[in-house]
């Protein structure tokens, strides 16, 4: 055990060293920060400004530039949970279905007789036809407009599901296209919400998906949640409808297939809209801030081309009508068509003030969320705090090991030295480790690093104890070393795995700094095992090499 | 002779078993206290497991609780409840105080609009005020996540009670998870009597405590096998003994370094995170009087196979899965 071959002594140092490389740009943190934001700066535009070179050479680009990722609550910003409404979709899926559906039954009409929609719950097609007892044709002609489920746990079963309930036919989505749908709603809405907070440009926001159906959002640097809610928050749903009827009464009865509106500026004004919009926001290629003839704040658009057809055509053949502009169940215009609108360019006006049409641009080049997001959970982190935090962790930090140092030299002497260097490594490593990584360091992560320093003695502290019994043993001063070490690692390691096994239990059911400070204590494990076992090892094998001592006084 | 720092002389021959009715008795009636205390005082939960708000105010000039607190009733925010927070790292220039509101709506976050009126209602009491944070957690998170808490705990629990079994016997493992509980339930209790803020963190705290505790307690095993296997006719009590001798000096001296480390953090980390540093130094007390009056008694009651060296088949049969126990080497 005391002659450690070449190859692992250089290995043992050269990983010590690489740690201390790989640590060592988180002294220099905001400058190393500047230079990496050049760099990702200057890769994303393509070219580099005077001001980005001057970042990026405030720090050598050969050595190594990562940083310890700093959570929120020691940088600031905001954190949001939100939870997708899934369900929403349904409803849509049964309002576009609804066409199709009648054109497909009226193509059949002398056989199911006329065909009716009638009122049923949101996420179900409910059809009344004419024919009751021609109902298994009906039925027939429904499932013609099914189609496969495209999902690895659904495959091979139907899309929708239809049943017969006396003359009525309903239809409603599957159990296996419905959890397709939600993933695929979660999964768009994860993308259009990264969107919308890139657009805005804050560094490394996470965004990721949660459980089932929840989206976690966390925006260093932000200045609140509401800020970040007003972004995410909006569905920014926007469609192109035919207008059916314009009232001031709010609980008018519509009419099936038609939706009662309010409009935004002009209180107290409703329109009644057909619910099957003519073209909607899905077909935009592009948005921007702008200004209307009379100079107030706007937003051009324009349409894809198969957007720009349909609205063409329809726009053709509604001359001297309305249609109505409405952006999240709200009118936001209902000009009148004097001419058919081919080019599929297009603005929106309206009350709104510069910031307004700067947002809504941005949320509609971003695209609209499938489905509404509500949120459960928000905290914002103001800097200051955050700044505090860190400057509190790091006096501690370094207090404590002093402490602890001091104590252990006291204790062990020389050997205690040898510790002292041992836990100090280990602090560097976790820090190197944490870098190369990309982890977060939370508040609750500071203090594992802490208790870290604290415990890391203790497997020297078992090795050490081991020796000094083993002396008292009356062994020479070698063979005490070499059984000390034998001895007491089953211990260390029993020692460890049960910590480790609380540390996976955190991280696996921890969320947010949970999660960070169990990342943390894992990293401190598995460290300073290594600096316990073997950099320990090593110093005192060098020093055993150099003075061969006779006598061991510990 | 150099100068070494002793705290626990060599070759120590104290009898831990003397007063084993008192001191496991006071470990008997803390935790029976403990239960009582949580269920008179219950837990000051934060707003993860409760939900609600809590706004983290700043000001660099002094302010009085019953002012914030007459400016907030004039909102009609329901219930609302305002400490002021005192740390020695605030400069005379920091006065910090946290507003806890009571779950409003359904999902709990206060609107932006009934942010802006509590600042402006704080502005006409203190206009220098600012907010150095604003969290909120809905009824429904807060519901899942003491769910997970408890989960967390328990899973971690049986995680150690299992490694223990597979690693000693059925004995040392109720020993090892009954000082476990021992250790979480003073903890819960001092938490409940001083009604320190509970939160996530201190699930985190409890769960480190875990950890810590049952290390303590395994290295003692662990030698405690040593000598079952070296001394097969001493009386279980007196190999007890001799190995809490041997190992007292590790035991203390670890937990002198981890508590020096986290006092530290205590006095100076700040007020954010001292809840959950305090539950942690007390955690390494209380886990440390557990390692040595708690888990062995435990395992002295129960009793323990003395003949390790011929293990029968069972044993056989670990001994294959777990090459390299010290039991191995044995003839």
């Amino acid at each position: 055990m005391l002659n450690i071959p070449l190859w692992k002594r250089i290995a043992i140092l050269g990983l010590v060293a690489l740690g201390l490389l790989y640590a060592m740009p988180n002294l220099f943190y905001s400058r190393v920060e500047t230079h990496n934001d050049a760099v990702v700066a200057a890769e994303r535009a393509g070219f580099e400004t005077p001001e980005q070179a001057a970042a990026r050479a405030m720090w050598p680009s050969w050595l190594p530039s990562s940083l310890v990722n700093l959570g929120l609550d020691l940088r600031g910003g905001a954190h949001l949970l939100g939870e997708v409404h899934t369900a929403d979709v349904y409803k849509s899926r049964m309002t576009a279905l609804w066409p199709d559906l009648r054109d497909a039954l009226a193509a059949q009409r002398d056989v199911i007789g006329p065909v009716r929609r009638v009122p049923g719950p949101e996420a179900e097609l409910h059809v009344e036809i004419g024919n009751p007892d021609q109902m298994a044709k009906a039925v027939e002609i429904a499932r013609t407009l099914a189609a496969p489920v495209a999902s690895l746990s659904g495959a091979g079963s139907s899309s929708l599901d239809i049943t017969a309930s006396g003359p009525t036919l309903i239809v409603r989505l599957s159990e296996a296209e419905k959890a397709a749908t939600d993933d695929r709603t979660i999964q768009q809405s994860l993308e259009i919400v990264r969107r919308r907070v890139d657009e805005v440009g804050t560094r490394e926001p996470t965004i990721q998906r949660q459980g089932k159906d929840r989206i976690l959002i966390q925006v260093p640097g932000i200045g609140s949640a509401e800020e970040l809610k007003a972004l995410i928050g909006t569905t920014a749903k926007l469609t192109f409808s035919p207008v059916v009827g314009r009232g001031t009464d709010p609980n008018a009865a519509p009419g099936l297939g038609n939706i009662v509106v309010p409009s935004l500026d002009e209180p107290g004004v409703f329109y009644t809209l057909a619910e099957a919009p003519v073209v909607t926001g899905e077909e935009l290629t592009d948005a921007r801030p702008s200004f209307d003839q009379n100079g107030q704040p706007a937003v051009d658009f324009r349409f894809n081309p198969q957007g720009a057809k349909r609205f063409g055509a329809y726009t053709a053949a509604n001359i001297g009508q309305p249609f109505a502009i409405v952006l999240d169940n709200q009118v936001i215009s209902a000009p009148t068509i004097r001419d058919a609108i081919t080019t599929g360019n297009g603005q929106i006006s309206g009350a709104m003030d510069v910031n307004e049409s700067n947002r809504l641009a941005v949320l509609l080049r971003a695209g609209a969320l499938p489905a509404k997001i509500t949120f459960l959970e928000e905290r914002t982190i103001g800097p200051e705090l955050g700044q505090d935090s860190i400057d509190a962790g790091k006096i501690a930090a370094v207090v404590a090991t002093a402490l602890v140092v001091a104590f252990i030299i006291a204790s062990y002497g020389l050997f205690g030295v040898f510790a002292s260097i041992a836990v100090i490594v280990n602090v560097i490593l976790i820090l190197a480790v944490m870098s190369a990584m990309g982890a977060t360091l939370t508040l609750p992560g500071i203090a594992g690093i802490v208790l870290t320093v604290g415990t890391a003695v203790d497997a020297n502290v078992i090795i050490y104890e081991r020796i000094r019994e083993e002396l008292r043993a009356g062994k020479r001063v070698a063979q005490a070393i070499d059984d000390g070490f034998n001895e007491a690692m089953s211990a260390i390691i029993d020692a460890n795995v049960t910590t480790f096994i609380a540390a996976l239990v955190m991280f696996f059911l921890g969320s947010g700094p949970v999660k960070g400070f169990a990342v943390t204590l894992t990293i401190g494990l598995v460290t300073s095992v290594f600096t316990a076992i073997y950099l320990t090892r090593l110093l005192i094998v060098l020093w055993l090499d150099w003075r061969k001592p006779q006598t061991l006084e510990l | 002779m150099a100068f070494r720092l002793k705290l626990v002389p060599d070759n120590t021959r104290i009898n831990f078993f003397r007063w084993q009715g008192l001191t496991f008795g006071i470990s008997a009636v803390a935790m029976l206290a403990s239960v009582i205390i949580i269920l008179i005082n219950g837990f000051n939960f934060g707003i993860d497991f409760r939900g609600g708000t809590t706004i983290r105010t700043e000001s660099p000039t002094a302010f009085e609780v019953s002012d914030y607190r007459q400016a907030m009733d004039e909102l009609g925010l329901g219930d609302v409840s305002i400490t002021e927070v005192f740390d020695p790292t605030f400069g005379a220039e920091k006065h910090v105080a946290q507003i806890r509101i009571g779950t409003t709506n359904e999902t709990g976050s206060v609107t932006p609009e009934e942010l802006n009126r509590i600042e402006a209602a704080l502005k006409t009491v203190d206009p220098q005020v600012s907010f150095a944070a604003v969290e909120s957690v809905g009824p429904k998170v807060s519901g899942e996540l003491i769910k997970t808490a408890v989960y967390a705990v328990g899973a971690a629990t049986l995680g150690i009670l299992f490694y223990i079994w597979l690693r000693f016997e059925w004995q040392f493992a109720l020993g090892g998870v009954f000082a476990l509980v021992h250790d979480v339930l003073l903890t819960l209790g001092i938490f409940s009597l001083f009604q320190i803020k509970f939160d996530l963190s201190t699930i985190a705290a409890l769960l480190t405590i875990l950890g810590y505790s049952i290390n303590d307690t395994v290295v003692v095993f662990d030698r405690l096998r040593e000598n079952l296997i070296k001394f097969k006719t001493m009386p279980l009590i007196d190999v007890m003994n001799l190995t809490v001798n041997e190992t007292l000096s590790r035991t203390i001296m670890t937990a002198v370094t981890t508590a020096l480390a986290l006092t530290a953090m205590l006095v100076l980390g700040g007020d954010v995170i001292r809840g959950f540093v305090f539950a942690m130094l007390w955690g390494v007390f209380v886990g440390c009087y557990s390692t040595i009056y708690v888990a062995k008694n435990i395992v002295l009651w129960l009793g323990v196979k003395r003949d390790w060296s011929k293990p029968d088949k069972t044993a056989a049969a670990e001994k294959s899965d777990l090459a390299g126990t010290p039991f191995q080497d044995m003839p």
